[in-house]
């Protein structure tokens, strides 16, 4: 019968059309993924980063031995914190950094002293840096879990076995440099 | 680096994100970067070396205004070819919200890619009916930036979405040095002080009751009758007669008011005079005129507002006086006008503090936005779908 053929064809036209649209949805989950990944790789090396040249300071000579101690601890303690303690020690740099850059003719004084103004560069590049990679990771964090809140996303497991992303959170605001 | 930025508009019509992305092109190769631009435009348009055209741009009614932008299939096709041909390490697309070569560039395009946020509107026409098309490209973008707290409260709000704020950037070398206008003597920093004598400069709308020319105009009533050689230079958007209206008959003759001026002359006349004043009420974001003066080396007189505080770090490139306050501009007009040693000193301050806006200085924090967002050996690809 023709008419059966015709809703036959219909129908396959139906589970095709919805398939494509499924992959489509799973694609872009799928890339949403991938970003935050490579987000968090970006923001994880952005911290190291920012930890190194700290400690790089801390080991310069420019500053003050209580100055160089207070910077030093608080990078190692960033560091070495396990995942739950994390954003609390990342904080912590950066409130040390911000007390240390506040006190007066910081900067006058490291900027006297031989290689003090690159360092200061850099200092500033890296701590930059991480405001940067904060603000890109939590935006694609955010862009993932709407996604995954869609009722498509939701019913079908096209997630995956991908864990939910999760905020960073840390004060990050930059020191007077 | 190999960096290519799309931009949306016709490169030969001026225009703001036209300018901005000129400026961050040139600042990005005199640092050594390689840059490609696509743009819309003829095909035997007159471009500088590092601008591809994607074709003519089309006049279309987009956002309330018409707009010239570039889409279709032949475009598509063009920056298809230029993103396949160019191994870029990053793609840098401005306004990718509006359709054209920006949009079509975070289609046909996957890796790590930059977006600057340039507009602001208040009240969105199209973009929540619009918003399913542009997410799945606009999701593609890793890391994105706003140029103003303006753009950025757009994108939250009808985007969705976060950026980190670039502000635009001033070509501080454009306004260092000039002649002064005719008939003006120029700035008598470090000359002794002239009895009486001197001018000061006022630029922006004369009819736009937030930038204050009335203010300075009583603050002038004050400080004119003890000083009869004291002029005032007035320039901007504005019918003359009603700044003159403002005037008592005996002091008219030494307000100028030149009007709307060309961007040569407003350089001449940030030299002509011996102290600037920006009496701005508020609703400044930024202040983009007093940046220019700052580069021009002006001595400033400036409200008190957030805005210029932070620019003129907190009264140290430039003396603040309380917002409205005809009298103590008056007052701080008159001590500065006599002390010519403080004026130089100030002068000197604000070219320091200004070298923060200058595009050196924002091309690097796009910089740092590249490195953050690009994966070591892997660049910008054509996409697949």
């Amino acid at each position: 019968m023709p008419s059966r053929l015709v809703d036959v064809l219909f129908w396959i036209a139906v589970v095709f059309l919805v398939g494509v649209y499924v992959s489509w949805r799973a694609t872009r989950l799928d890339r949403l993924h991938v970003r935050v990944e490579t987000a968090r790789a970006a923001l994880d090396a952005a911290l190291v980063r920012r930890a190194a040249v700290v400690l790089e300071l801390a080991a310069s000579r420019l500053l003050d031995p209580a100055t160089s101690l207070v910077l030093a601890t608080a990078a190692h303690e960033a560091r070495t914190a396990d995942a739950e303690s994390r954003e609390f020690a990342e904080s912590d740099l950066s409130r040390a950094l911000r007390a240390v850059s506040e006190q007066p003719d910081f900067r006058a004084t490291v900027v006297e002293r031989g290689d003090g103004p690159a360092l200061l560069d850099e200092l500033d590049a890296a701590v930059q840096k991480v405001t940067f990679a904060r603000r890109f990771y939590n935006d694609a964090v955010a862009a993932t879990l709407i996604a995954r809140r869609k009722l498509l996303i939701r019913m079908l497991p096209l997630a995956g076995n991908a864990p939910a992303p999760g905020f960073f959170e840390i004060d990050d605001a930059p020191p007077q440099l | 680096m190999k960096i290519g930025i799309v931009c949306p508009y016709t490169w030969d019509v001026p225009g703001g994100v036209q300018q901005h992305i000129r400026d961050l092109a040139e600042a990005l190769l005199a640092l050594g970067h390689a840059v490609s631009v696509i743009t819309p435009a003829d095909d035997d348009s007159p471009l500088p070396a590092y601008v591809v055209p994607a074709g003519r741009a089309v006049p279309v009614p987009y956002n309330g205004s018409v707009a010239r932008l570039a889409f279709g299939f032949l475009s598509a096709a063009r920056v298809r070819r230029w993103i396949r041909d160019n191994d870029f390490d990053v793609l840098h697309v401005h306004e990718p919200a509006a359709p054209s070569l920006g949009l079509l560039a975070c289609w046909a395009a996957e890796g790590p890619i930059v977006g600057t946020f340039h507009a602001s509107y208040t009240r969105s026409r199209m973009v929540s009916a619009t918003a399913p098309i542009l997410q799945s490209a606009l999701e593609k973008i890793t890391g994105r930036i706003a140029v103003s707290e303006a753009a950025r409260t757009t994108l939250v709000e009808h985007l969705g979405g976060d950026a980190v704020l670039i502000p635009n950037g001033v070509t501080t070398e454009r306004y260092a040095m000039a002649e002064p206008l005719p008939g003006w003597a120029g700035r008598g920093d470090g000359a002794e002080p002239r009895d009486g004598a001197g001018a000061i400069g006022f630029l922006g709308r004369m009819d736009e009751p937030r930038k204050g020319l009335q203010v300075l105009l009583r603050a002038f009533e004050i400080l004119a009758p003890q000083r009869p050689g004291l002029r005032l230079l007035v320039a901007g958007p504005g019918d003359a007669d009603d700044v003159f209206d403002k005037v008592s008959p005996a002091l008219r003759d030494r307000v100028v008011v030149l009007g709307m001026i060309s961007e040569a002359d407003k350089v001449r006349a940030y030299h002509s005079v011996d102290v600037f004043v920006a009496p701005n009420l508020g609703g400044e974001s930024f202040g983009i005129v007093l940046a220019e003066a700052m580069s021009a080396g002006a001595p400033l007189l400036a409200s008190d507002i957030e805005a210029f505080r932070r620019v003129l770090l907190d009264g140290r490139a430039g003396v603040l006086f309380p917002v409205g306050d005809a009298a103590a501009l008056a007052e701080a007009t008159a001590e500065l006008l006599d002390d010519p040693a403080r004026r130089k000193h100030l002068s000197a301050e604000a070219r320091t503090a200004v070298r923060a806006y200058d595009w050196s200085t924002v091309a690097r924090d796009v910089l740092r936005v590249y490195e953050t967002v690009v994966v070591p050996g892997a660049g910008v690809v054509e996409s697949g779908a």
